[in-house]
C-alpha cells in the first residue's frame, strides 16, 4: 500500500491503527499526533453533514446526528471536492439506519433540506414578468398549444408524510404539537430571486406542475392531474417568479 | 518572478465569509481585497455568485483552492482544474493559491490538508503539477506553506528547502502563512527565523494570518491546530512584524473560518495588520 493509500485509510476508520514510517521530532508517539488529522477529517465532514442536514440534527439532537454521520462516513467518503455535494444520499442511509426507525419521516425531512441546497445553487435564469404571463395566457386558443418552463431551481417532492410542516415547525420554535405527522405533504421547493421558498401544495397541483415539467401543453397537463385549483396554483407560480418560459408549440393534427 | 508579478495590493484583505456579504455590499468597508476559497464558488448560479459577482465589481480578489490536491500521489482531477480555469475567467482574481498539501486519495476527497513526505520523488511530482496547474490555468500560482503535526521517516529534504526549490523549478510565488511558519516550527521544535531565512522571501505574493487552538501529544508537550478559530496569537504577530521588515509591505489575508465573530472584529485585525504594512513601507 503505499503511503497515502494508508494514510487515507486510517484516516477515515478508527479501527485502524496510525500508519507506519511517521514520528514526531520529540519522541511523542505519533499516533497521537496522527489524532489531530483524524479528528480534522472526520469532525469536518460530520460539520458539513450537520450544516447541511440542520432539522434532521434537530429533530434527533446533536450527539446522536454526530454518532448517525459518523457511521455514514465510513462508507461514504466524499467523492468529490465540491464539499456541498457532500451527503447527496444521505437520506437514503437515513431511510435504513435502525435507531432512526421510530422517526419514520426522518429520509423525507433529510430530502426536502437536500432539494433546498440544491434549489439554493442551482443556474440562475429570469423569470417572465407578470404582464407577459398575463398576455400568453389571455388567449384561450393558444393555452391548448401553450408550454411552461420553470425556473431550474424547482423541485417537487412527495412524502407519506407531513414534512412542510415539520421543516417549517424547526425554523421557528422547534415544536411537533398540533402537526399530525401521518397526513401526507406534497412539496414544492423553488429559489425566488435569493431565498429558497418551501410550499406544501395539493396532490393535484404537484401532478400538474410535474406534467408541466414533462413537457406536456397547458390544458392536457390540468386535465390528466387529480382534480385542484388552478387559479390558486398558476397564481403560486406566478407570484413567486417560477415561470420562465412559454412556448406556443404547434400540435400536429 | 518576483512579487511584483502577482496584484494583490500590499495591504490588509480578509477572507469573505457568506454572513457577511450584506454588511460587505451596505458599508463598504475600507479593505484591501478579499479571499474566497475556490470550491465553494463552483455551484451553478444563486447567492454565492450574485454577491461575489457585486462585491468582484468593488475590490481586488484572491482565489484561493483548498481541493485541488497538489501533492497527490495520482495524477491532478482535470474536471477541478477546468473549474478553476472557468471561475478564474468569471472573475478575474488578482491572485490564485493553493496548498503544499495532499486531499485526494483515488476517488475519496478527505477534506483536510494532509501532509507530505520531503524527497526527490514527491519534489519532482509537486513540479509536474505546478507547471500543470500554471499551464492550464495560463497564470502563474502561489504555494502555501502547510501546518503540520507529524514528520515522515522517508523525508530527505528540509520544507523550506523543499519550497525554495518548488518556487525555483516552476516559478511560481510563495504564499506564506506565517501562521503556518509559527505552528509547524512549534510542533517540530524547529525556530521559526530560522524557517524564514531559509525561504525564498523575494517570491512571497500572499501573507496569510490566523490563530491556532492548543493541545497536546502523548508527551503532553505543546501541540499547536491551525483551525482558523482563533484570534491573531501575538506571536505570530511578532513573527509577521519581523517578516514584514524584510521584506516591505505585502497583500495579507487575515483568515478565520471558525467561531466566525462580527464583521467589526475581523476588520479590527485588518486594520492592525494595515498599521504594520504601512510601516514597513520604505522597506527592502
Amino acid at each position: 500500500m503505499s503511503t497515502q493509500a494508508a494514510f487515507a485509510a486510517a484516516l477515515l476508520d478508527r479501527q485502524l491503527t496510525c500508519p507506519e514510517g511517521l514520528f514526531s521530532v520529540n519522541g511523542a508517539d505519533p499516533a497521537s499526533r496522527f489524532a489531530v488529522y483524524r479528528n480534522n477529517v472526520q469532525s469536518s465532514l460530520i460539520n458539513a453533514l450537520a450544516h447541511s442536514y440542520p432539522v434532521v440534527a434537530q429533530l434527533v439532537g446533536g450527539e446522536f446526528f454526530r454518532a448517525m454521520a459518523g457511521i455514514y462516513l465510513l462508507g461514504n467518503a466524499p467523492q468529490s471536492p465540491l464539499i456541498k455535494d457532500y451527503g447527496d444520499d444521505f437520506a437514503d442511509f437515513v431511510e435504513g439506519f435502525e435507531p432512526a426507525a421510530s422517526l419514520p419521516y426522518l429520509a423525507d425531512v433529510a430530502r426536502l433540506e437536500r432539494l433546498r441546497t440544491v434549489a439554493y445553487h442551482a443556474a440562475d435564469a429570469q423569470p417572465l414578468s407578470h404582464q407577459q404571463i398575463g398576455a400568453a395566457l389571455a388567449n384561450p386558443q393558444a393555452l391548448v398549444e401553450l408550454t411552461v418552463e420553470f425556473h431550474p431551481s424547482l423541485h417537487l417532492l412527495t412524502s407519506a408524510f407531513a414534512v412542510v410542516s415539520i421543516w417549517a415547525a424547526h425554523q421557528q420554535d422547534a415544536t411537533l404539537a398540533g402537526i399530525d405527522l401521518n397526513v401526507g405533504q406534497h412539496t414544492l421547493i423553488v429559489r425566488n430571486e435569493l431565498d429558497v421558498e418551501v410550499f406544501a401544495i395539493d396532490p393535484g397541483a404537484s401532478a400538474f406542475i410535474q406534467n408541466l415539467q414533462n413537457g406536456q401543453p397547458l390544458i392536457q397537463a390540468v386535465e390528466s392531474a387529480p382534480a385542484f385549483d388552478l387559479n390558486q396554483t398558476l397564481s403560486l407560480l406566478i407570484t413567486h417568479n417560477v415561470i420562465t418560459h412559454l412556448h406556443h408549440n404547434k400540435v400536429t393534427p | 518572478m518576483n512579487a511584483s508579478t502577482f496584484g494583490l495590493p500590499p495591504r490588509a484583505g480578509l477572507g469573505l465569509k457568506t454572513e457577511h456579504f450584506r454588511e460587505v455590499l451596505g458599508s463598504h468597508p475600507d479593505i484591501g481585497f478579499f479571499e474566497v476559497h475556490a470550491e465553494n464558488y463552483m455551484v451553478a448560479g444563486g447567492p454565492f455568485h450574485h454577491f461575489l459577482g457585486l462585491i468582484r465589481e468593488q475590490y481586488p480578489l484572491s482565489l484561493h483552492g483548498v481541493g485541488l490536491s497538489i501533492g497527490a500521489e495520482g495524477p491532478l482531477d482535470t474536471q477541478h482544474l477546468k473549474r478553476l480555469a472557468a471561475l478564474i475567467e468569471r472573475y478575474q482574481p488578482h491572485s490564485f493559491s493553493e496548498h503544499l498539501a495532499w486531499s485526494s486519495h483515488g476517488p475519496a476527497f478527505l477534506n483536510d490538508l494532509l501532509p507530505l513526505a520531503y524527497d526527490n520523488a514527491t519534489l519532482d511530482r509537486v513540479c509536474e503539477h505546478i507547471d500543470q496547474v500554471q499551464s492550464t490555468l495560463k497564470r502563474p500560482m502561489l504555494l502555501e506553506n502547510p501546518a503540520t503535526y507529524l514528520a515522515f521517516e522517508r523525508s530527505t529534504i528540509d520544507e523550506a528547502d523543499f519550497i525554495g526549490e518548488v518556487i525555483r523549478r516552476t516559478d511560481c510565488g510563495l504564499l506564506l502563512d506565517v501562521n503556518n511558519v509559527y505552528v509547524s516550527c512549534i510542533n517540530h521544535r524547529r525556530d521559526p527565523l530560522a524557517y524564514l531565512n531559509a525561504l525564498p522571501l523575494q517570491s512571497i505574493g500572499e501573507i496569510h494570518l490566523a490563530g491556532f487552538a492548543e493541545d497536546t501529544d502523548s508527551l503532553g508537550d505543546r501541540l499547536l491546530i491551525d483551525d482558523h478559530g482563533a484570534p491573531i496569537d501575538n506571536a505570530v504577530w511578532s513573527l509577521y512584524q519581523h517578516l514584514l521588515e524584510r521584506t516591505g509591505p505585502i497583500a495579507t489575508l487575515i483568515e478565520r473560518d471558525n467561531q466566525l465573530p462580527a464583521f467589526s472584529v475581523l476588520h479590527a485585525e485588518a486594520r492592525q495588520a494595515d498599521e504594520l504594512l504601512l510601516c514597513a513601507r520604505g522597506r527592502p
